[in-house]
């Protein structure tokens, strides 16, 4: 257990902010708590009090969480007249934990799609050569776009009661992303008998063979731990989009791909052949209470 | 395979023949009973009823094609010799166990209500129509096959192989049936494929 108070530093990189808007929208006794129990150094959008001058000025930082994708090129990117990278270069080495917060910095999201710019890459790509004096733990990721802000606070609460947390083979902590999207999605009755949403945001239906819902391919646990603590895509009738995953953001995301009707990508873990078999045989059933609307 | 799952296949490949001679309706448990060399008592060891017994013969029937079918799209070949390679081994089987084909046709295909309950949709032949699914399905993945829906793919290879077999059974082709395999083939082939392929 971290016994004094950790500092947090908070960097953004190339982003759309999408991530601290996600962090200011966390549940408000759970964030409270967080400031009760770490030292929040510096964050761009929100600290007034210190400046990255400060920052730099720092001998040692528990936590540096990188918000944002990373280039070496200056036309892009710079803050305070450094660019993403050589910011990167100057914290990384002060830092006992790096944890990037959102896709884009764990490797390169959105921005990294930019054919213009090659150099657009994620935090790990940057460092993994890198010897790195005073990390005690190797980078986590938090994909997804955005994060939801109770990952941040439970990664951080979790390494400071811990000191060490497990990673899946995205460098993804285990315990927020073991499961999928799919789990404890509203609509799974629906999914097992194959009734369709006939379209967004109806209570009604599944989104996996029309909308192109990709819960059953996605981890992350959005259908467990509630956005807003009320809700989710799938919940309200919007299809995940895999934000989570590597491949995102993929092209057509609220299409299933199909060849001659048949789904192209198919639930995790499961073979092919085997869920076409089920899936055959689950539509020719014809179930009225999942057929009528819910509430009439 | 147990003793007991070897004899209900015998009494199955008994009642085919006898279904698709004389219907299913005209077909009793004693007549099968009797083409087994059984006592009726006995076969109902086996079925308890003529409707089971026509459930259980529709998925043997079909898992035969499933399990030719299975071992063709495991095959390192194109779609396009898949097509071919089926078709032939479906003719022969029209040819040589024409019973087969033609309980599919003249039974499940026109005494519906027998199956309303326990063989609704897919549920006896599913195997086969999932073969049928990975078929179309590596075959438009590899662009081979253009898009279409799956119900007019599914029928363009069906309805051509089963108004083939009732040709053959209806005995008005002048020719053997083998010899119409490659234009089977290239006619179902040209309803899949791709204009690009
Ligand atoms: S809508 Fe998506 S998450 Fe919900 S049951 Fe269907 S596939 Fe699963
Ligand atoms: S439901 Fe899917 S797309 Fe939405 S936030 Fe969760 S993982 Fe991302």
């Amino acid at each position: 257990m971290i016994r004094h108070k950790p500092k947090v530093v908070w960097i953004q990189a190339i982003t759309c902010n999408g991530n601290t808007h996600s962090l200011l929208s966390s549940n408000y006794s759970r964030f409270e708590l967080f400031l009760n129990s770490f030292d929040f150094f510096y964050h761009p959008s929100l600290t007034t009090q210190n400046s990255l001058e400060d920052v730099f000025s720092l001998k040692e930082i528990d936590f540096l969480l990188i918000e944002g994708a990373i280039s070496s090129n200056k036309e892009f990117y710079s803050i305070s007249n450094n660019d993403t990278l050589s910011l990167l270069e100057k914290l990384a080495n002060k830092s006992k934990y790096i944890i990037c917060v959102g896709s884009c910095a764990s490797y390169g999201g959105v921005h990294a799609k930019f054919e213009e710019n090659k150099q657009i890459k994620g935090v790990s790509d940057y460092l993994i050569s890198w010897n790195l004096e005073k990390i005690k733990h190797p980078i986590i990721n938090l994909t997804g776009c955005p994060v939801h802000p109770e990952w941040i606070l439970q990664t951080l609460f979790s390494l400071k009661q811990r000191e060490t947390i497990a990673l899946d083979e995205n460098k993804r902590p285990k315990e927020i992303y073991y499961g999928l999207a799919h789990h404890g999605c509203t609509r799974n009755e629906y999914f097992e008998w194959k009734v369709e949403a006939k379209s967004f945001g109806v209570k009604e239906g599944c989104l996996f063979y029309e909308q192109g819902c990709r819960a059953p391919m996605t981890h992350s646990n959005c259908n467990r731990i509630l956005w807003n603590d009320v809700n989710s895509k799938t919940r309200a009738g919007m299809p995940c989009i895999g934000c989570t995953e590597f491949d995102f953001p993929r092209n057509n995301m609220l299409e299933t791909k199909k060849n001659i009707g048949i789904p192209m990508d198919v639930p995790l873990g499961i073979n092919k052949r085997a869920y076409l078999t089920l899936t055959g045989v689950a539509k020719t059933f014809k179930i009225d209470r999942l057929n009528k609307k819910l509430i009439e | 395979m147990s003793a007991k799952e070897l004899k209900k296949n015998n009494i199955i490949e008994n009642a085919l023949k006898l279904f698709s001679k004389k219907g299913f309706y005209n077909t009793t448990i004693p007549d099968i009973a009797k083409a087994m060399k059984m006592s009726v008592g006995n076969m109902y060891n086996y079925f308890a009823s003529k409707e089971e017994l026509a459930k259980y013969a529709i998925k043997y029937s079909t898992n035969i094609l499933a399990n030719q079918l299975k071992e063709i799209n495991h095959k390192q070949i194109s779609s396009k010799e898949k097509i071919f390679l089926f078709t032939k081994q479906y003719l022969e089987n029209v040819k040589n166990s024409p019973e087969v084909i033609e309980y599919f046709l003249r039974v499940y295909l026109s005494n519906r209500e027998v199956f309303a309950q326990g063989c609704e949709g897919f549920l006896c032949v599913s195997e086969f129509v999932t073969e049928v699914m990975i078929l179309l399905d590596e075959g438009a993945q590899s662009g081979e096959f253009r898009e279409q829906e799956f119900f007019t793919a599914f029928s363009m290879i069906m309805g051509c192989l089963g108004g083939f077999a009732f040709l053959s059974g209806e005995k008005v082709l002048d020719k053997d049936l083998i010899e119409y395999s490659n234009s089977i083939s290239e006619n179902i082939y040209r309803a899949l494929k791709s204009d690009k392929a």
